[in-house]
């Protein structure tokens, strides 16, 4: 944990040591949760209808954002068995990402408007 | 790394994810979108993998490669299978933040309890609730969806559902708040997996009692629980990161399970109470009603006469693979100059939008797809509606008959049309087991069959009939 020194002066931090200190910035956290919330209302109602699938699928690798969380915890200097739960974690997370985005792509690709059709020919 | 630059690369890759949804607007932008997310995606995994506390890298290498190698196969499912692909992933991404948080809590437990705050308790707490809950509720959407053998269909109720899945939401929520009080005590570890358990249960208890038609709002509830349950982890881990990206999935499946719900009439706290896939039993009998069939030569005709055709295409549709089908007719109505529209409700399918994918699957131009709303006020100009696979969402009785279920939920006007050709499997009333009088309207006409082969041999009849071939 030698690495913790050069964090001290990060208290915002915690993620990166097991000894972080205790009293986090609670209401900044709540603060960004809320307006991101907002943001994203106002962003995901403006979305096309016609792309709700897509949405969701998107979004399924955006919220794969866990794999940060993941990774934190599969390489950092702990037991075995706290890392070994990250790894399952990070593989799990790793998957929506990888699928999320390749699935999303494929169905993008198939919306057409009328005088695109027949364009990038597939079956 | 410093922690500076690590701080400006979550806001790049934030900004990136927003603009990712929000060229989501439009079909035209949207590709763009994916690039943005992909690379918001690809700064935030890096600049974490950088970072001085990550210390072994083996393990990294071999989950990334793994989940990539089993990701390629879920991206190229067949379109039809995309309702249950995504099920699947809420539960993997439940699972990611249930084992974040169940590691999380066992390392502070071991090595820096004065970590084990209120604050992240009741974060670490919601987490492994939220998280186990998608990860089960989700495998069981996914298996009903995909019909596993041993995973039942139909809705599964029985008396005093409600207060046993609610009791024993509030048992785990006790365990949780006395874990909150004792986070260090020594029989807290041993009642931990308590909560994980009582939350994988109650996932699988939540889904039981949903059928297929409610299916499109559980999946949006699901990837809303997705999105809140990476928010708590953000909070466990003090990432800002984490929250944000977390809450722009949780607001998107909180909007479209409000579309679904207002598109099905149900209130929202209904359906968060997981009430809501009881289907009342409808009186049996009744007068004997008769359908009125149509044969293909006749229904080709009618179509041949006609300026508007509305296509309204359900999840039938889906089960026959027929949106190849339908496109050939598509074509062969617009070679005689006639004005084809698709009308899609917004529960039409098992997802939201799950309609939209398999007409662009077939190369029908998204600028043809029309909203419920805006095609209503067509529908008596219409000449001929032709119904693929839908059946609650043109059943009038969702406008005038208040005994109904589905009383007061949006449909599309079929039954203003002035013609009606209904493609139907069998003479059985449709899921719900709902009795649908535009089936019996006067002027609605039945074509009996597998939607697939129905449109096939209208298609044939075109093609012949115009002796242009």
């Amino acid at each position: 944990m030698s690495a913790n020194t050069a964090w001290a002066s990060v208290p915002a931090d915690s993620t990166v040591t097991t000894h972080a200190p205790a009293d986090a910035d609670i209401w900044s956290l709540l603060f960004v949760f809320v307006l991101s919330s907002f943001i994203g209302l106002g962003v995901i109602r403006r979305v096309s209808r016609l792309l709700h699938t897509p949405l969701m699928s998107i979004t399924n690798a955006i919220s794969a954002i866990a794999v940060i969380g993941s990774i934190i915890v599969t390489g950092g200097d702990f037991p075995p068995g706290i890392r070994a739960m990250g790894a399952v974690a990070l593989f799990a997370s790793m998957t929506n990402i990888v699928s999320g985005f390749l699935i999303t792509n494929r169905m993008l690709k198939m919306f057409k408007s009328e005088d695109k059709r027949g364009e990038g020919g597939h079956a | 790394m410093t922690p500076a630059i690590q701080q400006l690369a979550y806001i790049i890759a934030t900004a990136l994810f927003i603009f990712a949804l929000h060229w989501m607007n439009t079909p035209a932008t949207a590709r763009k979108g994916v690039y943005a997310g992909v690379a918001g995606m690809a700064i935030a995994i890096l600049v974490t993998w950088a970072q001085p506390g990550v210390v072994y890298h083996g393990w990294i290498v071999v989950a990334l490669i793994a989940g990539t190698l089993v990701g390629i196969p879920l991206a190229n499912v067949p379109l039809t299978a995309v309702p249950q692909r995504t099920a699947l992933s809420h539960a993997f991404g439940g699972l990611a933040a249930g084992l974040v948080g169940t590691a999380k809590y066992y390392l502070w437990f071991s090595e820096g309890p004065e970590n084990l705050t209120t604050f992240r308790m009741v974060a670490i707490i919601l987490e492994i609730l939220l998280g186990f809950l998608t990860f089960t509720g989700s495998l069981m959407a996914a298996g009903k969806l995909q019909e596993v053998k041993w995973i039942p269909q139909r809705p599964v109720t029985y008396p005093g559902q409600n207060f046993i899945n609610l009791g024993l939401f509030a048992v785990a929520l006790g365990i949780g708040v006395a874990l909150t009080l004792h986070p260090t005590a020594s029989w807290a570890p041993m009642l931990f997996p308590v909560v994980i358990g009582l939350s994988l249960l109650f996932g699988v208890l939540l889904i039981i009692p949903i059928g297929g038609a409610d299916m499109p709002t559980v999946i949006a509830i699901l990837n809303a629980y997705a999105g809140l349950s990476a928010v708590a982890m953000g909070f466990v881990l003090d990432n800002k990161l984490l929250i944000t990206a977390g809450a722009l999935d949780g607001s998107s499946g909180l909007i479209l399970a409000i579309i679904m719900c207002k598109a099905m009439n149900r209130s929202f706290s209904n359906v968060l109470f997981g009430a809501f896939g009881q289907v009342q039993q409808l009186k049996a009998g009744g007068e004997q009603k008769v359908y009125k069939p149509e044969t293909f030569e006749g229904a080709a005709q009618v179509l041949e006469q006609a300026s508007l055709v509305v296509i309204i295409p359900g999840y039938g549709m889906a089960v026959a693979q027929a949106q190849h089908k339908v496109r050939e007719l598509y074509d062969q109505l617009k070679k005689r100059g006639i004005t084809v529209k698709f009308a899609i409700h917004p529960v039409a399918g098992r997802m939201p939008g799950h309609m939209n994918v398999l007409l662009a699957e077939a190369d029908i131009p998204y600028t043809d797809l029309v909203e419920m709303d805006e095609i209503n006020p067509d529908m008596p100009q219409c000449d001929v509606a032709l119904v693929v696979g839908a059946n609650d969402v043109v059943n009038p009785a969702a406008r005038s008959d208040k005994s109904s279920p589905i009383f007061g939920m949006p449909i599309i006007d079929a039954d203003r049309a002035r013609t009606v050709f209904a493609i139907k499997r069998s003479k059985n009333p449709g899921f719900a087991g709902i009795d649908n009088d535009l089936y019996f309207s006067d002027r609605t006409w039945m074509l009996f069959g597998d939607a697939k082969a129905v449109i096939g041999e209208l298609v044939k009849q075109l093609s012949g009939g115009s002796g242009m071939h």
